[in-house]
Order: C-alpha cells, then sequence, then structure tokens
C-alpha cells in the first residue's frame, strides 16, 4: 500500500478548486482522490464544482455569425 | 513566411476562430467589440508570427495576445479599470468563498431529491454568461483565462503580469462571485417552482416551508 497522508474535509475543501484546476501536485493530487473516494459529501461537491466548470467552458465558446468569418478570411488573404 | 507557414497559420486561426470569438465576447461584453478584438488579436498574431518558435503553443501564445489586447484597450478608454486591478492586489480574502452547492444542498430543497443535478440541469449558457458578464473585470479576466480557456495559474500569471498567488485569489472570489449571482438567479427563476413530480402536493416557498395543497 502506498504511504498516501490523509487529509479531512476542511482541507479538501480548500485545495478543491486547485484539484478541478490540476495545479495540484503529485502527492497532494493523490491525497485529495483518496479522500474524495472515501467521503460521500466532499465526493458529490466536487462533483458540482466539476460539471459547473464543464458548462462554464462551453460559455467560452459561441458561434462566430456568419459575416465575421468573412471578415477574417478577407483579412487573412490580405497577409 | 512560406506558403506553409500561411497555410498553418489561415488553418489554426479558422479551428480556433468559434473559441476566439466566444472568448472575445465574454471579454468585450458585446459583439461589436468583440469582433474588432479579434481582428486585431488575429493581425498582431500574424505580424509576430515570426518570434513564435515552438507552435505547439500557437493555441496559448494567441489566447495570450487576444487577453493583452483586450486589457491594454481597457487601460487606454477606462483607466479606473486599471485602478481596480491595482487595487484588488493588495486586497485580502477578507470574506469566506461563496458556495452553491452549500445552498442548493439544504433540507428543505432535498425534499426535490437533488437538487444540484435539478441546477445544473437547468441551468442555462446564457444565465452562466450573464454571470460571468456580471463579475468586475479585476475577477472576470482570470474567471476566462481558467474555466473558459482552459489556461494553468502560471500562464495565467503571465498573461496578467501578477504572481501566482494572486492569480489564487482572484480565482477564488472570482468564483464566489459568480456562485453568488448563479443563486440568486437561481431563486428568482427556479428554486421558488416544485418540480414537476411534486407540484400537485407541495409548494416549496423561499422561506424553505412546504405546504401541501388541498
Amino acid at each position: 500500500m502506498s504511504d498516501i497522508k490523509e487529509i479531512g474535509c476542511e482541507e479538501a475543501l480548500r485545495r478543491l478548486f486547485e484539484y478541478l484546476d490540476r495545479e495540484l501536485d503529485g502527492a497532494r493530487h493523490a491525497e485529495m482522490e483518496q479522500h474524495l473516494h472515501t467521503c460521500r459529501a466532499c465526493y458529490s461537491r466536487a462533483e458540482f464544482e466539476r460539471h459547473l466548470k464543464g458548462k462554464l467552458g462551453a460559455v467560452g465558446k459561441e458561434p462566430a455569425p456568419p459575416e465575421f468569418e468573412l471578415r477574417i478570411k478577407n483579412l487573412l488573404r490580405r497577409f | 513566411m512560406t506558403d506553409a507557414d500561411r497555410a498553418f497559420f489561415e488553418q489554426e486561426i479558422t479551428g480556433l476562430l468559434d473559441r476566439l470569438y466566444g472568448t472575445a465576447l465574454r471579454l468585450a461584453k458585446n459583439r461589436a467589440d468583440a469582433e474588432d478584438l479579434v481582428a486585431e488579436t488575429v493581425t498582431k498574431a500574424w505580424a509576430n508570427f515570426g518570434s513564435l518558435h515552438d507552435r505547439q503553443c500557437f493555441r496559448g501564445w494567441l489566447f495570450r495576445i487576444l487577453t493583452n489586447t483586450f486589457l491594454s484597450e481597457c487601460r487606454k478608454t477606462e483607466p479606473a479599470s486599471l485602478e481596480a486591478l491595482a487595487e484588488a492586489q493588495g486586497e485580502p480574502d477578507e470574506e469566506p468563498a461563496f458556495s452553491l452547492f452549500d445552498r442548493l444542498h439544504q433540507p428543505f430543497l432535498l425534499w426535490w431529491g437533488n437538487p444540484e443535478q435539478e441546477f445544473l440541469n437547468k441551468v442555462l449558457q446564457q444565465d452562466l454568461q450573464k454571470a460571468v458578464d456580471a463579475l468586475p473585470e479585476v475577477f472576470r479576466v482570470p474567471v476566462i483565462l481558467c474555466d473558459l480557456q482552459g489556461l494553468n495559474y502560471q500562464e495565467i500569471a503571465e498573461t496578467l503580469g501578477v504572481p501566482v498567488g494572486t492569480v489564487r485569489s482572484r480565482l477564488n472570489r472570482g468564483r464566489s462571485q459568480l456562485q453568488k449571482a448563479l443563486w440568486q438567479h437561481a431563486q428568482e427563476a427556479g428554486l421558488k417552482h416544485a418540480p414537476a413530480a411534486d407540484k400537485e402536493s407541495f409548494h416549496i416557498s423561499q422561506t424553505g416551508e412546504h405546504h401541501e395543497r388541498h
């Protein structure tokens, strides 16, 4: 068995967004994963935040209007 | 610049156009400015394309140009934004983060079964857009860079010219404000109404009471 340190809910919640943003180093990430495997409450919270973040990601993609696409095509042609 | 360079550049810009436009729209908050912002970004990117040594980095590089172009425009037209940016650097995280999950996960809402899932199913893209647009610029930009563009903290720090710790703190505060806005919206738009399965027998009021209908 590995020697992953146990962390409590308070610490898990403090790290939550860095975990979801993939900013934790290997050991801290593993501690977080272990906690989420054993704590239903934190797991539910993490899943909620993960889905919300996924939905936000979709907000950054918006079909460019056709006339604007044409403007960019014309711009590229001039280079 | 060779024909191959030109073809690569065109192909990348075309493939990323929806994402560039979507991000520009959230930064500029209106269509005309977003279109100008993307056009200026593409022009600057082409002018500096020769200085990009690793083409694997094209996407991050391009979005950095987009963000910096936006920020320098802001500084020209709204010097107050710069003040806000500078001020926020010195501000501590004075209040605990607002958690939408905790608000949704209250006993009276659990009458519904799974209010968090209910919220995720019902929240609309336009609700999220509105909540992002309502954030003050100092928090909106890092949230856009992280959650909409997928940049890591180091890349965001380099783009904004601030330490990684500042990025972390602005993201925390931005997300907290975003979740507060979504909670307010959820209360106004959805949580007043009982879900279809229950509406014959229950009405969930804003105060958390449930009443049986006769």
